[in-house]
């Protein structure tokens, strides 16, 4: 009968790549071969420098995201949230360069702000939804609201540009380097190495599985599942706050189009990643992974005349959706039929 | 039930097999669920299919009307090899599946769901009054008295299966699969689907019938086949069985002893004392004692409030007025949490809806409510994993592969693994909602003695339970719920069937309390 070739045909299913854990890897060699083969330039330390450190905003964003979405939530706001830290930093930073001059304490003081807004906001957030029970997709689309109109009235409309001495004392944050390599990509590599501890190896972690694949059940296994939720927007809001801080000595200024459409990035980035959008799943490497295909992207359309790079957000959005499709491993049990 | 046990095919009706599986072999990624199993359904016969939780029924009813593909084997209709793409393709050769969870779009009504996909037309248009006709015509032959334009969400679970069993008719469905369809309807009901089972039989409908009740086994079928740890055991006619043989073949050894020994007078000093618990609407000053090493029944119909007096006194639910004590000592208990440190752990009867996280495997299942105890800071997964086969061993939990997700497993399966979770806890009080829900014989007999082993090692056991042998078999004291009151601890001779009934009704005991007041 047929049963022999039907064995054989489950047997060979064993060497079939799993999609689902390597597939954002593959994708980005496959983009780093594609970039290589474009032009030789990609592969050049200072290139892949600036693809990493461009990456590292999105990226340690992202990483917050992957909590609050693997435990069943979605935060709106990262973008708005990082425009409005920007600008309160350097309001403080400015004034602050009249009374303690414009040295290392005034950096300081502008990255403890940072901290406690990012925190603060991250807890809005989290405690809104919760014990508002109000979803958290419609309390982050108004505090994004909120936040990106206060940073338009603290510039008046314009730019916030942080003072030009304090500029040049904060710059190595995001211009500097340790051993050749830039600030920004430690920052990113030390969020995502203790995201990764985090979220896999620890009680947390496991709780934010826990309430995301069923809030009930978390419920009836002792969790306190407001107080995780709130927790996974801190972090998120801690995530911001540390990219914001590297980002800021970037461009020394900030304005009501800082961060735009940064929450969306996050989120690809999180999706590309593996992370499940409805919660219980989620993977820190993925989201690198993620953050770091957007960027690249963006870097190989620069690099090649075939395709403008006005169509970045295209290809982006393109790279999404395969991406999720790729990982759903449907179409291969399609194709067999 | 019904009157006669036994029915003879009728003779007029030629013989004649209509859909076989031969040779049937299913696997799921490593782990094989069927072994060469056949089975042939025949034209005007009603075949039972029997077998434990996790013996492989439902896989093979859905590889026979194709909602699955075998591993190996191939299926024959009426003497000609045949494939079953999809589920569809079952369909249009007149085979239809009715699940054991219902497929219902909840939000439509019950005419829209009975010909979903189907819908009768005029012109371009729907000929909705058509369709109400033959609704109506369908739920009529079933006596079931919905009306076609109610929406499916408010229909009782069991209103539903009558839908879904119209539904099937609707289809013309000459081999008709019905995959337990008695778990949630009540004794009326029962005869009347029974009824129309005979019905479709006398017409020369072939039915394959899967149930582990062999009561119903008895009453309506008149072959059996008997599957076992997906092996096919054996085929014959139901009139040649007792109940005590099917019992065995499906567990494949006798079952000595349903309930474990239970020595009267062994309790000891009271370990929980509930006094005048209430919560609004739905517990009325409620008091008991529970003492060290006995189970204590809590029997009632559904609504007395049972599960809302549990809940109230492990703190996921808000008591409007009432003490615990543990020991004698007052506890403050305002959460799980609380309960959890008081030694005090819920088996929850929604094992799929609280209990587990079917997308997960069994690890961090088993884990999860006692997770402080593998790491507070990194969890231990050498811990857990030493714990996870400890569990396994203890309460034999039976899984092909260990990194499979526990919503693959059978009901059973997941019961057992419930336990071994709330046990990590180490609790000195257990109370269990339904511990047997949808379990077969031999797991449950397991989950008894288990029960027993709990209260010989000192521990306390409150159960919840409508089932009554399982009420009478491990209690030692019961106490009855009516309407949100305790009307009596039935002890002694006075726990039997008719003492229950008589309090649960409300006709002895105190006078229970209306709960809307």
């Amino acid at each position: 009968m047929n049963s022999l070739e039907r064995t054989e045909r489950s047997a060979s299913s064993g060497f079939t790549i799993d999609f689902k854990a390597l597939g954002p890897f593959l994708a980005l060699v496959g983009l780093f071969i594609l970039g290589t083969a474009i032009n030789e330039a990609f592969l050049s330390g200072g290139n892949l420098a600036n693809i990493f450190t461009r990456a590292a905003f999105i990226g340690i964003i992202a990483v917050g995201a992957t909590f609050v979405i693997t435990a069943g939530g979605i935060d709106l706001s990262v973008g708005s949230m990082a425009a409005f830290i920007s600008g309160a930093m350097i309001v403080v930073m400015n004034t602050l360069v009249a009374t303690l001059g414009a040295g290392i304490e005034t950096v300081l003081i502008g990255v403890v702000l940072s901290i406690v807004l990012g925190v603060g906001a991250g807890a809005i957030n989290g405690l809104v939804s919760t014990k508002g029970k109000i979803e958290a997709f419609i309390v982050t689309l108004g505090t994004m609201g909120i936040y990106r109109s206060l940073v338009t009235y603290m510039a008046d409309g314009g730019t916030l540009s942080l003072d030009f001495e304090v500029r040049g004392v904060y710059r190595p944050v995001y211009y500097g380097d340790v051993l050749g390599i830039p600030v920004p990509v430690l920052v990113f590599f030390a969020v995502a190495v203790a995201g990764y501890v985090l979220l896999n190896m620890t009680p947390f972690g496991r709780k934010c599985f826990a309430i995301g694949s069923n809030e009930q059940v978390a419920r009836y296994s002792a969790i306190h599942v407001d107080r995780v939720k709130t927790m996974t927007y801190v972090i998120q809001g801690l995530c911001v706050s540390l990219a914001t801080i590297i980002y800021v000595p970037r461009l020394g200024s900030a304005s009501s189009s800082t961060g735009v459409l940064w929450e969306l990035e996050a989120i690809a980035a999180v999706i590309i990643g593996g992370t499940m959008l409805k919660g219980g799943y989620g993977r820190i490497w993925g989201t690198v992974v993620g953050a770091i295909m957007l960027t690249t992207i963006g870097n190989i359309l620069n690099l090649t005349d075939a395709i403008s790079n006005y169509l970045n957000g295209a290809v982006q959005g393109l790279i999404i959706i395969v991406a999720v499709f790729l990982q759903r491993g449907d179409w291969r049990r399609k194709k067999s039929k | 039930m019904t009157d006669a046990a036994v029915h003879a095919v009728n003779p007029d009706q030629q013989v004649r097999t209509r859909l076989s599986g031969r040779q049937i072999c299913k696997s799921f990624g490593s782990a094989q669920v069927l072994f060469d199993v056949s089975i042939d359904l025949m034209a005007g016969e009603v075949h039972a299919l029997l077998g434990e939780n996790g013996a492989g029924k439902s896989t093979l009813v859905k590889i026979l009307s194709g909602y699955h593909q075998p591993s190996s084997g191939e299926l024959v209709l009426d003497g000609a090899p045949v494939t079953f793409h999809d589920s569809e393709a079952g369909e249009n050769h007149g085979v239809i599946l009715i699940h054991q969870e219902l497929n219902l779009a909840e939000q439509l009504t019950v005419e829209e769901n009975i010909f979903l996909g189907r819908e009768i037309k005029r012109g371009w248009f729907l000929d909705k009054a058509t369709m109400r006709q033959e609704a109506a015509k369908l739920l009529s032959q079933l006596q079931c008295d919905v009306d076609p334009k109610t929406r499916i969400r408010d229909l009782s679970v069991s209103d539903r299966q009558m839908v879904e069993i119209a539904k099937a008719l609707s289809k013309k469905a000459d081999i008709l699969i019905l995959d337990e369809p008695t778990a949630v309807l009540t004794g009326r009901e029962v005869d009347i689907l029974f009824d129309q089972i005979r019905r479709l039989r006398d017409q020369g409908v072939a039915i394959l019938y899967i149930s582990h009740k062999l009561d119903e086994i008895k009453a309506i079928a008149d072959r059996v086949t008997v599957l076992r740890d997906g092996r096919h055991i054996t085929t014959e006619p139901v009139a040649g069985l007792e109940k005590d043989d099917m019992a065995r073949l499906m567990v494949g050894r006798d079952i000595k002893q349903m309930f474990p020994d239970r020595t009267p007078g062994h309790a000891g000093d009271v370990a929980l004392s509930v006094r005048n618990l209430s919560v609004d609407g739905q517990v009325r000053d409620a008091s008991f004692d529970l003492r060290r090493g006995e189970v204590l029944g809590f029997a009632g119909i559904v609504g007395a409030g049972r599960t809302a007096l549990m809940e109230a006194i492990i703190g996921l639910r808000e008591r409007s007025s009432g003490q615990i004590e543990r020991n004698g000592n007052p506890v403050a208990i305002n959460s799980l949490q609380d309960a959890k440190k008081c030694g005090i752990a819920y088996l929850t009867k929604d094992r799929k809806g609280s209990g587990l996280l079917l997308n997960m495997e069994m690890r961090p299942n088993l884990t999860l409510l006692a997770l402080e105890k593998f790491g507070r800071v990194i969890i231990d997964r050498k811990a857990e994993e030493a714990a996870l086969e400890a569990a396994i061993e203890a309460f034999d939990i039976r899984a092909a592969d260990r990194k499979s997700k526990v919503g693959d497993f059978s009901g059973g399966n997941q019961q057992k693994l419930l336990l071994a979770k709330v046990m990590e806890t180490d609790p000195e009080i257990v109370i269990i909602d339904e511990p047997t829900r949808g379990i077969d014989i031999g797991t449950k007999s397991q989950i008894y003695h288990f029960i027993g082993d709990l209260t010989n090692r000192g521990k306390s056991v409150i159960l919840l339970s409508s089932e009554m042998p399982e009420m009478l078999g491990l209690s030692d004291r019961i106490a009855v719920m009516a309407a949100g009151c305790i009307t009596g601890i039935l002890e002694g001779n006075d726990r039997n069937e008719h003492e229950i009934m008589r309090h649960a009704t409300g006709i002895s005991g105190k006078q229970g309390v209306s709960v809307h007041e």
